[in-house]
């Protein structure tokens, strides 16, 4: 018996190519598919490609600018990771973000004379500030309304835009400027450079490593786990299900706001509604391509941040429009979820004839 | 007669696991074969062989002396083959009637001709002898009556094989006497019928053959005349199991738990529990029986906090409880199994290790603080793996790796290990096989001897009858009776459980 159990949990981790193969699978076919589109244009792929990952890769100053791509992706990434976990589809990333840019870019121009220090951390206070209330209503909605977060959150994301560009244009408006921006934020709070490579990058990875520290070894992480696992057995084990809730969207929308921070405070040195358009989405494709792991959203937004750094060169060298970085990150974002969608019908179609066969 | 139904060493190889290895086996018209089997033991697998759902890697599968063709589900079933299933696949709000003629429906023109359908169905269950009244809504009726609905369904296409999977796990006795009646009328009339069952007595009751698989193998055929519950049990088993369980007297304490006149409301808001008196003691087994869905599950949940209290008082170790959460039951001394393991009792995807901790996580010794002290949630899990025999090779493998009895075992470990005043079992023992019964029936008992308040809740009257000190008797949203186990009928209780008796 004990041997036969053993053949099955062997078997098990042969078989099971869940983990780590559909991302690197997913990436690899949305290459190919955009390769036959290349070509069908008559334009040569290899070298496209040669030339995105070269740009993205080759040089200091390259891995610098994809990094600095890469940083508010991380966050967005773990943003949307959190949800996941305590089994929450947060949507609103994207409103979230744009809120947190615009809260510390207001903390970075408006207020002065404060010590750089305090100034970097207070500003990236009020970006994880204010990105928290935007998640803690949906949370609020989620947990003790009722509400599904996906439309909460989608709904949360119009309103935010509607706002932050009422604000960006009226009462944070630079000054005597035909552009809706504001003004450039103080120096005072820009986040430095270590070498050539942006702090804010290491900030958020060493989040990344905190928030698997936190999911993997705390009671807190429990919580959240066990929530977005099973929230039946988590509540007959004493978890309140609604506070997680309530918590998880907070963080969520928390960690969203920082993203937006410092990707002002870092990158734009303004907040300008234009500039960070899509970093929330993108959140969505890389939490996806990390097995909705901490430490995995790392590689996953440097990958789709080379690519967002090196598109413009590739349109250069090899006349690749820099949409093809757009159609990829779709393909891949549609690649990774296919086997979960495959996986999914696969365990529901048997069921009217085979139910309760003892399974 | 000719054979119906002809499996001829089927094999089927799954990674790792040989569900079926070479089994061969015949059903002839007018024949009852029992298929008996634990969880795992590939009826399953040959089942979904037979429908065409699975494609065997060798061996031949023939209906009516032909072979079936893989995917073919449709065709199988047209030649005859019918299934009752364990859930039934009637739509609640519709009427026998329709639900009988859903998928086939008798047209006129554009329209269903209800006339006919009626007419048909009226004839359909003289012919078998299975009275139903067209046009009651289902979700009106009682579950046997349901059931035989599912029967008629299956029948209406011509069936020549009839697959009962189960079917007896959610009747009264009565019920289950009247179906075991059926099964053999239709026998009669010349359907073959494969019954897939758990229970020894009813294999006794009305099988003509009984074949036995454990572990992907035909153990072997036998039939009634040659055998005996215990013999079927250790053909399933594959060793010999104590079927009554060696219960001494009880030593009975103080009341731990005093429960008066709770009244407790279902999911519909219909108030299932109307009134229920009764208090517990320290070192008995107070036993709750009664057909699924007269509020035991409602009055349970209640108890153990799951479920909003309409009135009435919980009262334990002489405090009156508020209206608790799970938790706050917890605290006040309730170990709890609860009925759906795989809903509250287990997150599938975690460990072993992190379930036997799931309601303890953030207590001493397996959380200092903040953080949880992974060490120790290992070593006890090797304790617990141990200690209740949970078949698994690593306390680190999740739980939906685990069968039905191991992972019930892990509930049991977990909600036994902390040794609280009352332990409310709620049918412990549903979808286990027998040896984890066995076992799990032995824990029950251990903890009342160590003192602990025991109150079980099941379906099975002979769990009920073998394990408990008192049996109260809940039929309609209260306890009917209250009865001395020693010398409790039988019968007398399933009348009791029937509503039929005052």
């Amino acid at each position: 018996m004990s041997k036969l159990i053993d053949e099955v949990k062997d078997s098990r981790r042969k078989y099971d190519v869940g983990s780590w193969i559909v991302p690197i699978i997913a990436v690899v076919t949305a290459m190919l598919v955009a390769s036959v589109l290349m070509m069908a244009q008559g334009l040569d792929p290899m070298l496209a490609y040669k030339s995105l990952f070269t740009t993205a890769f080759g040089s200091s100053e390259g891995i610098a600018a994809t990094l600095g791509k890469a940083t508010p992706l991380v966050l967005s990434g773990l943003a949307v990771t959190l949800g996941l976990r305590a089994g929450l589809f947060n949507i609103g990333v994207q409103g979230q973000l744009l809120t947190g840019a615009l809260a510390s870019a207001w903390a970075g121009y408006a207020l002065t004379n404060l010590p750089p220090l305090v100034h970097i951390a207070l500003a990236l206070a009020f970006g994880f500030f204010f990105g928290a209330i935007v998640g803690a209503i949906a949370g609020y909605l989620k947990a003790f309304r009722g509400v599904h977060e996906v439309i909460t959150t989608i709904m949360l994301n119009s309103i935010v835009m509607g706002i932050v560009d009422y604000l960006a244009s009226n009462p944070f408006k630079e000054p005597d400027q035909a552009l809706t921006r504001t003004p450039q934020i103080l120096d005072s709070v820009r986040l430095p450079m270590f070498g050539n490579f942006p702090s804010g990058f290491f900030l958020a990875a060493a989040l990344a490593f905190l928030m698997w520290w936190i999911l993997g070894f705390t009671t807190t992480g429990f919580r959240f786990n066990t929530v977005g696992r099973n929230r039946f057995a988590a509540w007959y084990a004493g978890i309140s299900y609604k506070k997680t809730i309530f918590f998880a969207m907070l963080f969520s929308g928390g960690i969203a706001g920082l993203g937006g921070a410092v990707e002002t405070l870092g990158i734009t040195y303004r907040f300008e509604p234009a500039f960070n358009l899509g970093l929330g989405f993108d959140g969505i494709t890389i939490a996806l391509l990390g097995r909705v792991h901490p430490v995995g959203i790392i590689p996953g937004a440097i990958l789709i941040g080379g690519m967002r750094a090196g598109a413009a060169n590739m349109q250069f060298d090899a006349g690749v429009a820099p949409e093809l970085v757009d159609l990829l990150l779709a393909m891949i974002l549609f690649f990774v979820t296919a086997p979960l969608i495959s996986r999914f019908f696969k365990n529901s179609s048997n069921r009217s004839l085979t139910g309760g066969w003892g399974n | 007669m000719s054979a119906l139904l002809e499996i001829t060493g089927v094999s089927k190889q799954y990674p790792g696991v040989l569900a079926n290895d070479n089994i061969s086996l015949t059903v002839s018209a007018g024949e009852v074969v029992a298929l008996l089997g634990e969880n795992g033991a590939g009826k399953s697998t040959l089942l979904k062989a037979v429908f065409g759902l699975v494609k065997p890697d060798s061996g031949e599968i023939k209906i009516g002396g032909e072979p079936i063709v893989f995917g073919d589900t449709a065709g199988i079933i047209s030649r005859g083959v019918g299934m009752v299933h364990q859930h039934f696949q009637l739509v609640p709000v519709m009427t026998v009637a329709e639900n009988i003629i859903l998928g086939d429906e008798p047209k006129r023109g554009l329209f269903i001709n209800m006339k006919a359908a009626r007419a048909e169905i009226i004839a359909l269950s003289k012919r078998y002898g299975l009275e139903v009244d067209p046009d009651a809504v289902i979700e009106d009726l009682p579950v046997g009556m349901q059931q035989r609905v599912e029967i008629l369904k299956a029948l209406r296409k011509d069936v020549k094989l009839l697959i009962l999977d189960e079917p007896t796990a959610v009747l009264t006795p009565q019920e289950i006497d009247e179906l075991l009646s059926v099964v053999r009328n239709l026998a009669k009339s010349g359907v073959g019928i494969v019954l897939i069952t758990h229970k020894l007595h009813e294999v006794m009751a009305v099988a003509d053959r009984v074949v036995v698989l454990r572990g992907g193998k035909l153990i072997g055929t036998t039939s009634p005349k040659e055998t005996n519950e215990a013999g079927l049990a250790q053909m399933m088993v594959g060793r010999s199991v104590v079927l009554q369980v060696n219960r001494t007297e009880a030593k009975r304490g103080g009341v731990v738990l005093e429960v008066k006149g709770l009244q407790v409301r279902d999911d519909r808001k219909i108030l299932s529990v109307k009134g229920v008196d009764f208090s517990l003691h320290k070192g008995e087994i107070l036993g709750i029986a009664g057909v699924e869905g007269n509020g035991q599950r409602e009055f349970v949940e209640a108890i153990c906090g799951m479920r909003h209290r309409e009135a009435g008082e919980v009262i334990i170790n002489g405090v009156a409880t508020k209206d608790l959460d799970p938790h706050g039951a917890h605290e006040a001394g309730i170990s709890h199994v609860p009925e759906d393991r795989e809903k509250h009792g287990l997150v599938s995807s975690y460990s072993i290790a992190d379930n036997l901790i799931l309601n303890q996580f953030d207590q001493e010794p397996f959380a200092k603080g903040w953080i949880r002290n992974l060490g120790e949630i290992s070593k006890n899990a090797l304790g617990m793996v141990e200690k209740f025999d949970i078949r698994t090779p690593s306390a680190s493998n999740t739980a939906s790796s685990l069968s039905g009895g191991n992972k019930q075992k892990v509930v049991v470990a977990r909600e036994l290990s902390e040794e609280l005043p009352v332990l409310i079992a709620a049918q412990p023992t549903r979808g286990v096989d027998v040896g984890s019964i066995e076992f799990i029936h032995n824990q029950l008992l251990s903890a009342r001897d160590k003192g602990a308040a025991v109150l079980l809740v099941s379906a099975e009257l002979d769990e009920i009858l073998s394990l408990s000190d008192r049996i109260a008797v809940m039929s309609g949203g209260k306890i009917v009776a209250i009865v001395d186990s020693k010398g409790a009928d039988r019968n007398y209780i399933g009348r009791l459980m029937a509503g039929l008796d005052k």
